[in-house]
């Protein structure tokens, strides 16, 4: 049973591996600890892949969520079959459309030590994939852009944010499926369809997606 | 059959048991706050677990029906007429064919359930009929002028269903997956003093004023998954329960889990009153 708050497990690795860090949340979730969120990304994809009981799998920035789990030591072992070096499949590419009219474009160039032309062709050269969601339904954290591109937030976080916008913040990029507060450095707007109950998944950027944006 | 909402009341929400399986899409999970009053609510009409009744935040809801109907309020004891007539809290009441229902305002907690036989019957949004207050996954907010389509009966009423209601006490919390992120008494701290419930609490979360857990570090959490119940502590160190409507991930660590046992309170305790933590294990 799970006597401590955090544990590591090693059955199944083989060495070198790293054991999986645990993180009990509650009754019946727990936080893995990944090295970054491409790993995220591989073990959320392995969990879905082995059916893996569990309500909820959440990737996030370093960590996988699984919520609503009946056996927290047999999800144990179950992922201790899961390496970090599992590439996961490569998902489906989605070209996002951008009008790079963005109210921070001029600043995004300074920091990047270009010019406006040379922040839409390096935007446009990265293809960036969906490594997980959760601001709002729709909104996907983008990785791809290198950390010596990383741009600061607002000190003072715009009351609105158009729907569309594309944006960064940090090493992220991200598009806003609904107008609301925001933070994040614009870039430009997109009309893409980014959130559809109607579809599935409903989302068009759900983890995993590859995105490439493209100016007009 | 139909019911005609007539007043809406301060606000008034469709729930069911929620939508699970899409927070790594962005969807909450909504769902009931007070999740054993909505049960006890559906099983008086003789409805199965499942189905959609309403949220009514603060009283103020006024309906009629265009047929009979049995409905049952639980949760929030607001006080209930039916046209003229004063009816009973935790029971069930038959609607007659044009008859109009009428809550006041609830002397005590929050949210009252009200359930009508057959369910309320919208068009399920991502498998579920219960709307987000965060996103707006889900039905539209109840409105006045709304007309709420009512399902088939599964089965007559509860003659009698004697439930043991909870007993509000403190918040029963275990340790949070980044409480090494606070000074090593900083849960014991949180289990210490009192904490007012904010005016801004919500769907999404119960926010509180008090003591201020302190950070052992100060650097920038990565963004992670979160859970129904967590005590996430942001910047200015006033703890937020997160409800049922909570973003599925964020950025601010978190301390302390609450009981599920123990979120119904969360939903019923009001702005401005008391309430404490105490350690579970």
């Amino acid at each position: 049973m799970y006597a401590a708050d955090d544990r590591r497990l090693g059955p199944g690795h083989t060495d070198p591996v790293e054991p999986l860090s645990l993180r009990r949340v509650g009754a019946d979730a727990v936080l893995v600890e990944v090295a970054d969120s491409a790993q995220a990304r591989s073990l959320a994809a392995y969990a879905r892949a082995v059916r893996t009981p569990a309500l909820e799998v959440v990737p996030g920035a370093r960590t996988v969520l699984f919520d609503g789990v009946p056996d927290l030591d047999g999800l144990a072992s179950l992922l201790g079959r899961w390496s970090p070096d599992d590439e996961p499949e490569p998902g489906p590419l989605v070209e996002v459309p951008v009008a790079y009219d963005g109210a921070d474009l001029a600043f995004v160039a300074e920091r990047w030590e270009t010019d406006v032309a040379g922040v839409v062709a390096r935007h446009g050269a990265i293809e960036f994939v969906s490594a997980f969601g959760g601001f709002a339904p729709g909104f996907a954290y983008l990785a791809g852009l290198a950390e010596e591109y990383a741009v600061p937030r607002l000190e003072r976080p715009r009351a609105r944010v158009p729907a569309g916008s594309v944006a960064l913040a940090g090493s992220w990029c991200g598009v806003y499926p609904t107008a609301s507060p925001g933070g994040w450095r614009l870039l430009g707007r997109t009309d893409a369809p980014l959130w559809d109950p109607d579809r599935s998944p409903p989302a068009l950027l759900a983890p995993g997606t590859r995105v490439r944006f493209v100016a007009g | 059959m139909t019911l005609t909402v007539e007043q809406a009341g301060p606000l008034t929400t469709i729930q069911d048991r929620g939508r699970v399986g899409l927070a790594h899409l962005g969807v909450p999970r909504a769902g009931p706050l007070d999740r054993p009053a909505a049960e006890l609510a559906n099983r008086l009409v003789g409805n199965g677990p499942d189905a959609a009744l309403l949220e009514v935040t603060g009283g103020g809801l006024e309906l009629t029906s265009d047929a009979g109907c049995w409905v049952a309020l639980t949760g929030a004891p607001a006080p209930v007429h039916i046209d003229a007539a004063p009816r009973g809290h935790g029971r069930a009441e038959w609607l007659p064919p044009g008859g109009r229902l009428r809550l006041g305002t609830p002397r005590t907690g929050v949210r009252s359930y009200l359930a009508v036989a057959g369910g309320i019957d919208v068009a399920p949004v991502l498998g579920s009929r219960a709307t987000d207050t965060l996103a707006w996954v889900g039905p539209p907010l109840v409105a006045t002028g709304t007309e709420l389509p009512v399902g088939h009966p599964a089965g007559p009423p509860a003659a009698l269903d004697t439930p043991r209601p909870p007993m509000p006490g403190p918040l029963r919390v275990v340790r949070g997956p980044r409480a090494d992120w606070f000074t090593k008494d900083a849960l014991d701290r949180l289990c210490s003093a009192p904490y007012r419930v904010g005016t801004d609490s919500n769907r999404v979360g119960l926010r509180l004023e008090g003591a201020a857990p302190r950070r052992a570090r100060d650097d920038e959490l990565p963004s992670e998954g979160m859970v129904l119940g967590a005590v996430q502590v942001p910047p200015d160190g006033q703890p937020v329960v997160f409800l049922a409507d909570h973003p599925p991930t964020g950025g601010y660590p978190v301390l302390a889990v609450v009981d599920p046992r123990d979120l119904w309170w969360c939903g019923q305790v009001r702005p401005g009153e008391e309430l404490r933590f105490v350690r579970a294990g």
